[in-house]
């Protein structure tokens, strides 16, 4: 089946956020009608996607009304008014359980919100619910969900990626405008790719992480998926910004991403890594790479080589630094305070032993294996510390690229979406497709992921965008530019009741 | 790296997670063939390369001495598998 | 030295954590007030839960410097914060936040006065780190209870943990090291250092060996020591047990023992095999934190006296003895008190005896803290109660009572004299006829003292005061009583 035709969106399930927002502040639309569209195509088209794993349709409708009586009352709005978001279920929520589709925290309520959370809100945006993950964030296909997998509304027998699946899954079937994800080792970016969509992670410290449960913390990043570029730095706006909160949060000033984002990409220096068009991605995916490169040359920009020898290392230290944080951050799961407890009658050690093995799926039992066999007595150097070390060499790689261009364009996936269980046998394979995407989290680097065509099967293709760190204007920038160029992003999947 | 099931066990005792013997079978198998990839690092040479643990370079990020209310009690056990009255409630601790 | 080491000497090494003197925890902006109710002073942070990160109290970290610079210590200008991993229901998120590889500060000194010698203990190193919570052991009608009950309230407490290093060689030079550590964080306002409060706990690492050997002995660690009556038992139980083990032919094995006050024994707790695997590596929510020259030195500026240089100063320039210097300095707000005394009177030795003497006493009883002592009698009230006696205006017997009513009433020394009549009756034409009466009374006493037993006049002059309600002169009344008797 060819993609479908881009056609001027109507439907408010098909717009996007700043269009809705448009809408609802000249009263052509309510933010109730938008909401309740939404919670509508839910019906219709979950029971194919399963991107969510909760939905608060009352609280969303309280929220929506509040929003559409302000505008009645003549009142200033927030940039998000009446815009309805999903929430990757590892933000916390108050009041609404957050289960990182996990057993352990299947009947976790968290008492607080997360910042991002928090600020989306008060941006004025709606949230419909919680979405799908890969449980703990810990995979790339959502297939680790203890709820079961996540499909991909191109094709309903491939996942959506991971982890961020769900999130991306509700933003490509119509049942959210857009929605927040998390990103450790790629897990806005691929997933954005895979489902044809718009996935930015922001620079490490750009979001404060309070609230987002922890997986990889020198590592994870919160971040919108969205429609399109637009929609990227608006959401970005919203939950950007120093938290005291979170000691990792940046000071740094948060710019009007908006400003420049139509400014063209002339007199930009893109960098091609030739590390990142090695034999081992899909052709398919390679040529339309290429043909997006050729597409911002021809907007203006200039494109050179550039070199990142320690790509081919990035997913061995991946797999150690990462597994490490998590196996600390953990093991907080312990059924004394929260979360399961099973094998209580046994005493405590039977206790924690139980509670965890039960509690925990495959994944995310390996990589605490992973993490705890790296920083056990004896191998902290040879592992831990080795893997810390190349982290460095892969920032330097990065630092030297851009002493010579502003952005390095890549693809995000070197595969497009995969049939469910496909990979599920051979974790290392899995593994090796995030070879594209963990460098930046490595550096702490901002990357996009925007979509650039389609494979012959119909599946979305993703481009890459790697900026400085802090410099998301030019990431969006030259982003906007290939979009403004091309109307992949225009496209909705069609095979969707 | 070789993955044995004394390494398995042990590994898995600070981790605190229950094994089945099918589990430690997998781990073997996994854990081996993963940890055999991950020594492709020790290709490099990373003599005087210092370990990055955070992307950025920040410094003394504190807070001030300041109390803040504390949430209602029943907020902070309201999670708990098992209390007693204000307290949380476990099997018994031998020390 | 009393303990029967024999042919064996004793290397100790303590471990004390301290609490430090802030409003909040460590990592989070609850409270630190003790004696809360169960599970009331905790938040998501400090319980652990998902999603919440740590932000470092600014306060803690600047009295762990100051309380390294109280000890002589070197201070990092650059210092990390590590997870020290391992499970246990009070630990919240099964890592306590300390400080591993790069602590705040190392390589300090600390001297002490030990007895008839100078105990001088180096300091290994002191960091920061979160306390656990507390796991209660509840009793049930048949025995203990098949469960336990946590308290998070401790949670993320700021210690200071602080190292030394095996320089203490008997259990009683480990209590004077205390002693003074003990009163140099409080003088330094660092810690209120109250054991029963656990804002001041301790472990001891301790090993024997032949006296002259130069390697050392095989060490245990003895946790649970929470008095320092306990410590220094705990140390002679530990050290004749390692010996006897080596008398027997035995061999010390390395192991964290328990103290147990109920037996007054030392058990074993867990072995090295045992021993945990910690896998400490640098906490990622925690950027690493700098200090300059400038900011050390500006804290050091602000470091009062230390106790040890102030006892030298009682002596050297007031004149007191080591004995009235130690008492008068071992509370900083009693130190300053009599500083201010001191200063409105020429004799500080004088002033010294009223403090120690009498004046600790009435606090004891009206359980007078030391910080209110100076609104509750103002220096220049004690130092015109101390004149009044040096002046004979009033017997020093008569000063007690006067010592307790101005504190009872707030009013003046002088003022209490004249309305009650205490003034001292120095007249021999006034004594006289008490003195005779005294005498008629008392024939026994008289006979006794006239017999030779010299004590007796205590007795008869005791009579005489006790008629005059203690006004009369004493050296006056001996003097009439001696040239009555015909001494």
């Amino acid at each position: 089946m060819p993609p479908s035709a881009p056609t001027a969106p109507t439907a408010p399930t098909e717009l996007t956020a700043h269009a809705l927002r448009a809408a609802i502040v000249a009263r052509r639309l309510s933010a109730r009608e938008a909401a309740e569209a939404h919670f509508a195509r839910m019906e219709r088209v979950e029971p194919q996607v399963k991107a969510y794993l909760t939905t608060c349709r009352e609280p969303a409708l309280a929220a929506a009304d509040a929003i559409d009586a302000r505008i009645a009352r003549g009142e200033s709005v927030g940039p998000l008014a009446g815009v309805p978001v999903a929430l990757k279920d590892n933000l916390c929520t108050r009041g609404v359980r957050t289960t990182c589709s996990s057993r352990i925290l299947e009947h976790f309520v968290p008492t607080y919100d997360a910042t991002a959370v928090e600020r989306l809100r008060a941006a004025g945006a709606v949230t419909l619910g919680k979405t799908n993950l890969d449980e703990f964030a810990m995979g790339s296909s959502t297939e680790n969900s203890a709820y079961g997998p996540s499909l991909n509304p191109w094709d309903v027998t491939r996942v959506p990626g991971g982890s961020s699946g769900g999130s991306a899954a509700a933003v490509a079937a119509g049942t959210a405008v857009a929605a927040l994800g998390s990103d450790t080792g790629g897990s806005i970016r691929q997933p954005a790719a895979l489902c044809g969509i718009v996935g930015l992670k922001p620079t490490y410290g750009r979001v404060s992480r309070f609230g987002l449960v922890a997986f990889a913390s020198s590592l994870d990043q919160i971040g919108p998926l969205t429609r399109d570029v637009r929609d990227s730095a608006l959401m970005l706006q919203a939950i950007a910004g120093p938290d005291p909160h979170d000691s990792t949060s940046a000071a740094a000033d948060v710019p009007d991403f908006a400003r420049d984002l139509e400014a063209g990409v002339k007199g930009l220096r893109l960098g091609i890594p030739k590390e990142y068009f090695a034999p081992g991605t899909d052709p398919e995916i390679t040529r339309a790479v290429e043909a997006a490169i050729d597409v911002l040359r021809r907007a203006g920009a200039e494109v050179r080589a550039v070199s990142l020898p320690h790509t081919d290392y990035g997913i061995a230290a991946y797999y150690v630094v990462a597994p490490a944080e998590a196996s600390s951050n953990l093991a907080r799961y312990d059924g004394v305070r929260y979360g399961l407890r099973a094998g209580a009658e046994g005493g405590l050690l039977a206790m924690y032993k139980e509670s965890r093995r039960r509690g925990f799926g495959r994944e995310v039992a390996r990589r605490i294996m992973l993490g705890t066999f790296a920083l056990s007595s004896g191998y902290y150097d040879a592992y831990y510390n080795q893997a810390l070390r190349v982290r460095r060499l892969i920032k330097r790689d990065f630092d030297n690229a851009f002493a010579e261009v502003d952005v390095v364009v890549c693809p995000t996936s070197p595969i497009p979406a995969f049939k469910v269980g496909e990979k599920a046998a051979d974790p290392l394979q899995m593994y090796l497709a995030d070879v594209f995407t963990v460098c930046l989290n490595m550096a702490g680097l901002p990357g996009i992921s925007i979509p650039c065509g389609f494979t012959s099967g119909n599946l979305p293709i993703g481009l890459q965008l790697i900026g400085r760190p802090f410099d998301e204007p030019t990431v969006l920038r030259a982003a906007r530019a290939y979009e403004r160029e091309t109307d992949w992003h225009e496209r909705r999947p069609a095979g969707l009741a | 790296m070789q993955v044995d099931s004394a390494l398995v066990h042990h590994v898995a005792d600070l981790a605190r997670l229950g094994l089945t013997p099918e589990d430690q079978e997998r781990y073997i198998a996994e854990m081996g063939r993963i940890l055999g990839y991950v020594e492709k690092l020790n290709e490099l040479n990373v003599d005087g390369v210092e370990p990055l643990v955070h992307p950025f370079d920040a410094r003394n990020v504190f807070r001030s001495d300041e109390v803040r209310p504390c949430p209602d009690r029943e907020e902070a056990l309201a999670n708990a598998p098992d209390r007693s009255e204000m307290f949380f409630r476990v099997p018994k601790v031998i020390e | 030295m009393s303990h029967p080491l024999g042919e064996y000497e004793l290397v100790i090494g303590l471990e004390t954590h301290v609490q430090l003197k802030t409003a909040t925890k460590l990592f989070c902006g609850c409270a630190t007030r003790f004696g809360a109710e169960p599970n009331s002073q905790v938040c998501p942070i400090c319980t652990g839960m998902p999603g919440m990160l740590p932000v470092l109290n600014r306060h803690a970290y600047e009295l762990g410097v100051r309380a390294a610079l109280a000890l002589h210590c070197e201070i990092a200008p650059f210092t990390k914060f590590d997870r020290k991993n391992y499970f246990y229901p009070d630990l919240p998120k099964s890592y306590q936040i300390s400080q591993f590889d790069v602590p705040i500060s190392k390589n300090g000194w600390l001297e002490a006065a030990g007895e008839g010698h100078t105990v001088r203990v180096r300091i290994h190193r002191a960091h920061l780190e979160e306390d656990a919570g507390k796991l209660l052991h509840p009793e049930s009608p048949v025995g203990r209870a098949d469960y336990s009950l946590v308290d998070f309230n401790r949670s993320g407490v700021p210690l200071l943990e602080i190292v030394t290093e095996p320089d203490l060689t008997t259990p009683a030079d480990a209590h004077a090291y205390l002693t003074e550590l003990k009163q140099v964080l409080q003088y330094t306002g660092i810690s209120d250092c109250d054991m029963e409060k656990g804002s001041l706990r301790c472990d001891a690492n301790v090993s024997v060996r032949l006296r002259g050997a130069t390697v050392l002995g095989t060490k245990t660690e003895i946790k649970n020591l929470n008095s320092f009556k306990f410590i220094v038992k705990a140390l002679e139980h530990e050290s004749e047990r390692q010996i006897r083990v080596l008398e027997g032919g035995g061999r010390v094995v390395q192991e964290t023992r328990l103290w147990d006050p109920v037996v007054g024994e030392t058990r074993v707790m867990r072995s090295k095999e045992e021993a945990h695997d910690y896998r400490s590596f640098p906490d990622p929510d925690l950027q690493p934190f700098v200090i300059t020259a400038e900011e050390v030195e500006r804290i050091r500026r602000t470091l009062p006296e230390m106790p040890a240089a102030r006892r030298r100063r009682f002596v050297e320039s007031s004149g007191l003895t080591e004995r009235d210097a130690e008492i008068l300095t071992a509370d900083r707000a009693i130190a300053d008190y009599f500083e201010a005394c001191a200063a409105l009177h020429a004799a500080p030795k004088l002033l010294a005896n009223w403090v120690i003497g009498e004046l600790r006493k009435e606090m004891n009883e009206r359980h007078l803290e030391a910080e209110s002592l100076a609104e509750k009698l103002p220096p220049a009230r004690l130092v015109e109660l101390a004149r009044l006696v040096e002046d004979g205006k009033i017997t020093r017997l008569v000063g007690k009572d006067v010592l307790a009513e101005v504190l009872t009433s707030g009013a003046a020394a002088g003022r209490i004299v004249a309305d009650k009549g205490l003034a001292q009756i120095a007249d021999a034409g006034a004594l006289e006829p008490l003195v005779d009466k005294v005498i008629a009374a008392n024939g026994k006493t008289v006979a006794d003292y006239r017999a030779g037993k010299k004590p007796a006049l205590a007795a008869l002059i005791g009579q005489v005061m006790r008629e005059t309600k203690g006004k009369a002169n004493a050296p006056l009344v001996t003097k009439l009583l001696q040239d009555r008797l015909g001494a």
